[in-house]
């Protein structure tokens, strides 16, 4: 599903079409104003949510800013207890290192739970081509598996649609009786996955935090896929990203809260789970061989930006897409980024190149909320205005550069400003000429709304007449 | 990057990652937070315990809030005099909802309540191995836990407490034998349980389980039981 168009003209076409798309917009805006509701309630039930921000940024920070010493205690740690480690660079490597790992082993089926890093390394893609079967069993993945669709949301990959289409979904694919209830739809998924937790040889999983202190991956989860995941197949995987790090163990005491009120509003989710290695000797079962791959992929050429490295402390909850305008407007895959919305806008460019993604930066308008709704503290819209500055330092627009050399002399030039002025209501009797076209200079604007009048009397022109009149 | 080349190594890219992060840190970013300049030590006196939502101070407001939060989450939370007791309740719930078996590991709470178990339920004990299919077909799973948390109604449950890592997701309905003692106020209290008890040799699996499993996956609607169990019951007796 690789697109050969260019992502910025993917970017504004996807987002003409799903702006217009009223009813999807409308349920977009139904689920995230009950998220609003519930996470002012949590977030509210805190002694001081603010100090807690601190709190959880201050660990983010120490964490990103010695990973390298707090990886290789982790990597010491986790490989003393049973655990394999590997250090992936890139994606192709992460790929490589699991199917050989599937090939030695001789693994015939696969079940995987909620990893945004696979979506990121298109794991599912390469496995599949390799013959094996991979099912996700998080039940919004699963859907979007189904659908042969990417997330539409990194937290809720399936929040874009309506019980009747998941209903029609599963009836194509899994011949089930159609249904409006959520609950039944729930029990058609969990029925379809039992027997394939239980038949699967390996289980691949993401990780939310990686615990240098004692040697653990830690995972959120609300289904209880994960836990299955982890706990029947004999081969346990997690795909985690270099940044997850924590240092301490009682560090996830702050930070699982925290998620999980600003991720969904809950004040923790359903399952927290800690693995510290494959079943070790007096315990009744687990899996016999657990791999962490570190996953690498243009991390570190975040993290070289000082500037911007604090958007490595991002704990993946969502909230930043859960309050953005835009976000809201154009939905998830209009992006046609792993990650969506104003976190997926700042780091994109960093990991798939500057002038490529710099439109997403654009796609802001800077009010802030991400920010605001951060919990850890990243600087959010002011590493758009960079990501902004970033690009036309790095290469310069020409066009662009025209009109503001053309508006500089424009403005240092009193007469050359008035008359200007003057000249824009004749301008504007001349704009139905081309109004609808292509020769239409702002028809980005007019596509959608009017375009305001320009006075007949300019401010200065008005001011000197009420002067003269002696007011 | 030929990656037949890169994975000679069994670790991967070990040092050529480790390099990129020294060098990418030899500049310092600028903090966004009040933190002073050093990490307070997160540990039992963590700093931020203080700033998540309060805790009354005796045993009785921690199991009040327990319960309160325990109502939220749909997790059916009951005191029980006695092992007796508790005994008593899953043989009416066996009776109630038509079990034929329940699984459970062995233990000292577990045993007694199995003993007084009425002979008409059949018991599979997990401890020397079980088939994934025999344990995913019984209709409950009783285990015992770490610790019990009053702020966010959660169990604590580990490999070595709990029965391993199935028994208390894989059956449908999962049951908590727990004693007062067990009670925690937060989650930096069931950390430091932890770390008295293991000190370094943890179990390969800690969970805080939080309530039934659930989904809003869906519209964003409820929905209990998505793949683990869809009820929950925790037992408390003194």
């Amino acid at each position: 599903m690789i697109s050969t168009q260019e992502p910025q003209d993917q970017f504004q076409e996807d987002a003409d079409r799903t702006t217009a798309d009223e009813p999807r917009r409308a349920a977009v805006r139904k689920a995230l104003g009950n998220y609003k509701i519930a996470r002012g309630k949590t977030e509210n039930a805190f002694t001081s949510w603010p100090h807690a921000r601190d709190a959880a940024a201050a660990i983010k920070y120490e964490g990103v800013n010695h990973l390298d010493r707090y990886l290789r205690e982790f990597e010491e740690k986790f490989t003393a207890r049973g655990g394999k480690v590997y250090w992936a660079s890139s994606a192709a490597q992460a790929r490589e290192y699991i199917l050989r790992l599937a090939r030695e082993r001789d693994v015939k089926s696969i079940v995987k739970s909620k990893a945004m890093t696979s979506e990121e390394i298109h794991l599912n893609d390469a496995l599949e081509k390799d013959g094996y079967h991979v099912i996700e069993s998080d039940l919004g993945e699963f859907i979007q598996q189904l659908k042969h669709e990417p997330p539409y949301h990194f937290v809720f990959p399936c929040m874009h649609l309506k019980r009747d289409e998941i209903s029609a979904l599963f009836e194509r694919e899994l011949g089930t009786a159609k249904t409006d209830s959520p609950e039944e739809l729930t029990m058609i998924a969990r029925r379809f996955l039992r027997q394939h937790y239980i038949n699967a040889d390996m289980g691949i999983s993401g990780g939310n935090f990686i615990v240098a202190e004692t040697g653990m991956i830690s995972i959120t989860e609300n289904e209880g896929n994960a836990r299955l995941t982890t706990a029947l197949p004999k081969i346990h995987v997690a795909l985690v990203g270099i940044e997850k790090i924590v240092p301490k163990l009682a560090d996830l005491a702050l930070l699982l809260p925290m998620l999980a009120t600003a991720g969904t509003g809950q004040q923790l989710t359903c399952y927290n789970s800690m693995y510290g290695g494959p079943r070790q000797p007096g315990e009744i079962d687990g899996p016999e061989e657990f791999h962490v791959v570190l996953l690498d992929n243009h991390r570190t050429r975040l993290l070289a930006d000082a500037e911007q490295r604090d958007a490595l402390h991002c704990i993946r909850c969502g909230a930043c897409l859960n309050v953005c305008p835009i976000f809201k407007n154009i939905g998830g895959h209009a992006y046609g980024t792993t990650y969506q919305g104003p976190i997926g806008s700042v780091i994109t460019p960093h990991f798939r190149g500057l002038q490529d993604w710099k439109h997403l930066s654009g796609a802001s308008s800077l009010c802030g909320a991400c920010t605001e709704a951060c919990p850890v503290k990243i600087d959010i819209h002011h590493h758009l205005l960079q990501n902004r500055r970033n690009a036309v330092a790095e290469k310069k627009v020409w066009w662009e550069r025209l009109i503001w050399f053309g508006f500089r002399h424009l403005m240092k030039r009193p007469w050359a400003y008035k008359m200007a002025i003057r000249l824009a209501p004749l301008g504007q009797m001349l704009h139905p000429l081309v109004l609808g076209t292509a020769a239409d200079p702002v028809q980005p604007w007019t596509k959608t709304r009017d375009f305001p009048e320009a006075a007949t009397q300019s401010f200065h022109d008005w001011w000197q007449e009420r002067k003269a009149a002696g007011k | 990057m030929n990656p037949a080349n890169s994975n000679a190594s069994p670790k991967g890219d070990r040092e050529a990652i480790l390099g990129r992060i020294a060098e990418a840190l030899r500049e310092e970013a600028p903090r966004h937070h009040e933190a002073p300049d050093k990490p307070a030590p997160l540990s039992v006196t963590a700093p931020f315990r203080e700033w998540l939502p309060p805790v009354g101070k005796t045993r009785k407001d921690q199991i009040a809030l327990f319960a309160q939060q325990s109502e939220a989450l749909r997790t059916e939370f009951r005191e029980c005099p006695s092992e007796a007791g508790a005994a008593k309740h899953i043989a009416a719930l066996a009776a109630e909802l038509g079990w034929k078996t329940i699984a459970l590991h062995a233990g000292e709470l577990t045993d007694a309540i199995a003993e007084r178990l009425p002979k008409t339920l059949a018991v599979l004990r997990v401890d020397s191995g079980y088939t994934k299919g025999a344990l995913e077909s019984c209709d409950a799973g009783l285990t015992e836990c770490e610790s019990l948390i009053a702020q966010t109604g959660s169990v604590c449950v580990t490999a070595l407490s709990s029965g391993g890592r199935a028994l208390s997701v894989l059956p449908p309905h999962h049951i908590v034998i727990a004693q007062k003692s067990q009670l925690v106020n937060d989650l930096s209290g069931a950390y430091e349980l932890l770390a008295q008890k293991y000190e370094g040799g943890y179990p390969s699996f800690i969970s805080f389980i939080t309530g039934p499993s659930r989904t809003g996956d869906i519209e964003r609607i409820l929905v209990l039981g998505a793949h683990g169990p869809k009820k929950l019951t925790v037992l408390l007796i003194p």
